[in-house]
């Protein structure tokens, strides 16, 4: 597909929609570009609310997360995330988590973020799906079958998150997958060369560690390990760590 | 900005002159690939022909878009997917603001600054001489290359009609506001974009108006149905549907005097006004051919007719101007019109290049993103790989005119730069991939 001849944004533009987006500003701005969070199948911009906003927004990062809009394809996702990301006073840093990291690389392709960072991201659906069956074989099976993804809080969290924890956000965690969002179609170059990171677990039972590694060699990298995570780094009790390893590794890129 | 009397040798710095849309974009993309830009511009803000405050901006308090934002935004910087189809021109000077002010880019630009003088310094390298617009200061910078994003409309062209006209005569940009129109009557000479939007207003204001075009012209309505009707043209399917589908769309006005035109659809450049028909079919609006001559209070027309209008509009364009260098450096010739590669690279110079230098049936900022990434990669590649570079050069020298140019066109000024955006940025992009892995 071309990226200068745009037939199908052209003729079909993606059509607005409500995206919600939480924001946390730093008490005084000190120029530092923004953060945009975006999150993957089954949540929500709260995920990242829980924590990791007001933690960014104290190391005087502006900090946003958007959710794109509800049962959006990739394309409309992708598209959410860039229009949230244009509206921002100065060239935003795209964090994906998940299936999120997904729209992240794809809205790469369209908008020349300041930087970029795919926290365990699903970018080939097809080893989430392997590693899923293998942790979670009743939660999966039916969502094959266009059914209900059900996770289990085993697959989902580290060992140190408290069981009432971890059941809590469960809760709030539901997904049907969308297949597109697990393709593994080709993910555009990054305009404008932003440096690229992907971070993430190798205990992490949605992402294996190989595609970790698969993902960081995409963008010329290797992935920064959080050994004894689970999956949703941002709702483990040991949060604080792997953001504060991002935003440093974003003071040294800038 | 800071005030440096004298910086002298700028190094690799390449100059930009002009922060409007193709400036502006010019700038970011330059930055992008790592280049140092000072940028030069003779108002205190950006938006150059979009700004409304600028005494060169052409735009009136009316004017809209005429082709819909997803063919009108930078690729890479949306327009916000909730404004109207065909944005306001308020808008479309907020949309540059925030484009400049995401990207970073006034840091970048020199404002209350023109540029008088570009003089090739010899090993490629420019002499840039730039006046302070507020009198005083003069320097001379060197620089590595220079980018000229001036704007080509700015400069009125004004029928030379024999004669004495005892009325108005005014030029289109120099319309601001319905104001004027009110209770008199109105002749509108020229059938572009800006000629049928006054003779609009006019038809909302004026006592009587008469258009006077010099020949047949297409008029696109803004939608088919309820999509914007640039949008429907641009559907998957072979060229002759969407000529077929464009025709079909077309307003047929002979029958109200307005004549059919001469040429196929595109071989001018698109008219698109839905409220021009409504308005020749309410009576409105006349319909006259060209004029022949003034003759006091009267104007006379080429079918003998007189009329006598208090104000005459001249919607009859504007020609690009490169006061500032020897017309040689851009194979001007003695008509004014440059020839360069692809609109944009000057034929002799290899570190002199021209962004928005053309005239496509879609948005203009589109072709200006991807014209100036191509200018930057080259840039580049002149600077690091000269064997490679005059590689490309030779490959380049190669491409058939037709192949990017629309050759097709009425033989007048208004189509010197007229593209057909498909084949043109398909050819920016076969350019792009002979410049590949320039980083």
């Amino acid at each position: 597909m071309s990226e200068i001849l745009r037939f199908r944004d052209w003729a079909e533009p993606v059509p607005p929609a409500a995206r919600e987006v939480v924001s946390k500003l730093p008490e005084a701005d000190e120029g530092r570009p923004p953060l945009l969070f975006v999150p993957g199948l089954g949540h929500g911009g709260w995920a990242f609310a829980e924590h990791w906003l007001g933690h960014v927004a104290a190391r005087g990062f502006p900090a946003h997360a958007v959710t794109p809009r509800a049962g959006g394809d990739l394309r409309a996702q992708a598209h959410d995330v860039v229009q949230v990301a244009a509206s921002l006073p100065r060239q935003a840093v795209l964090i994906g988590h998940g299936t999120g990291a997904r729209v992240v690389a794809r809205a790469l392709g369209r908008y020349p973020a300041r930087a970029a960072v795919l926290v365990a991201p699903v970018l080939d659906g097809w080893a989430a799906l392997g590693a899923a069956l293998r942790s979670n074989p009743a939660g999966t099976v039916p969502a094959l079958a266009g059914g209900r993804l059900r996770f289990s809080a085993r697959q989902l969290f580290g060992a140190n998150v408290p069981a009432e924890e971890a059941a809590a956000h469960l809760e709030r965690i539901g997904a049907r997958p969308r297949a597109d969002l697990f393709g593994r179609a080709d993910l555009p170059e990054p305009v404008g060369g932003p440096p690229v990171l992907v971070a993430g677990s190798p205990d992490d039972r949605v992402v294996p560690r190989a595609a970790l590694d698969r993902a960081a060699a995409r963008y010329g990298g290797a992935p920064l390990l959080f050994p004894g995570m689970g999956h949703y780094l941002m709702l483990e009790p040991s949060w604080a760590e792997p953001i504060d390893a991002v935003l440093d590794w974003l003071l040294k890129e800038l | 900005m800071q005030d440096t009397p004298d910086l002298g040798d700028r190094g690799g710095a390449v100059c930009v002159i002009g922060a409007g849309a193709s400036g502006l974009t010019a700038i970011k993309n330059l930055r992008e690939l790592g280049f140092a830009v000072d940028c030069y511009e003779r108002e205190t803000s950006v938006g150059g022909a979009w700004n409304w405050r600028h005494d060169r901006s052409p735009v009136s308090a009316g004017t809209h878009l005429v082709t819909s934002r997803p063919l009108t935004e930078f690729p890479d910087f949306p327009m916000p997917d909730t404004w109207p189809d065909y944005p306001h021109h308020s808008r479309v000077l907020e949309y540059l603001e925030r484009y400049a002010g995401h990207f970073g880019l006034s840091d970048h630009i020199w404002y209350g600054m023109e540029v008088v003088s570009v003089v090739p310094a010899g090993d490629g390298r420019w002499d840039v001489t730039i006046n302070s617009t507020g009198g005083g200061s003069s320097r001379v910078q060197r620089y590595a290359a220079v980018v000229i994003a001036n704007g080509h409309h700015w400069s009125p062209v004004s029928p030379e009609i024999p004669g004495d006209f005892s009325g108005q005569v005014i030029h289109a940009a120099g319309y601001k506001d319905p104001s004027r129109l009110r209770d008199r009557r109105v002749l509108v000479i020229g059938g572009g974009n800006t000629g049928c939007d006054i003779a609009v207003e006019a038809a909302q204001h004026a006592e009587r108006v008469w258009h006077s075009t010099r020949r047949g012209y297409w008029y696109g309505p803004k939608y088919i149905g309820d999509r914007p009707a640039d949008q429907v043209r641009h559907r998957k399917g072979p060229a002759w549907l969407r000529e077929r589908r464009y025709r079909r769309a077309a307003a047929d006005l002979t029958r109200w005097g307005v004549p059919a035109p001469e040429h196929a659809p595109f071989e001018s450049h698109p008219v698109v006004n839905g409220l021009l028909p409504e308005y020749l079919r309410h009576g409105r609006i006349e319909a006259v051919p060209d004029v022949s001559r003034y003759d006091g209070k009267a104007v006379e027309l080429t079918d003998g007719r007189r009329i006598e209008p208090h104000l005459v509009i001249t919607a009859t364009g504007y020609r690009p101007r490169f006061d500032f260098l020897a017309p040689e450096l851009l194979d001007i010739d003695e008509r004014g019109r440059p020839d360069l590669h692809l609109h944009v690279f000057a034929r002799k110079h290899p570190t002199l290049a021209v962004v928005g230098l053309v005239q496509p049936d879609a948005g203009l900022f589109p072709l200006a993103h991807w014209q100036s990434v191509a200018v930057a990669r080259w840039l580049r590649l002149h600077g690091t790989d000269p064997e490679r570079a005059s590689a490309v050069q030779r490959e380049e020298s190669q491409r058939p005119l037709a192949s990017w140019s629309r050759r097709r066109v009425v033989p007048t000024r208004r189509h010197w730069f007229e593209v057909d955006h498909v084949d043109y940025l398909r050819t920016v992009e076969s350019l792009l991939s002979r410049l590949e892995g320039v980083k």
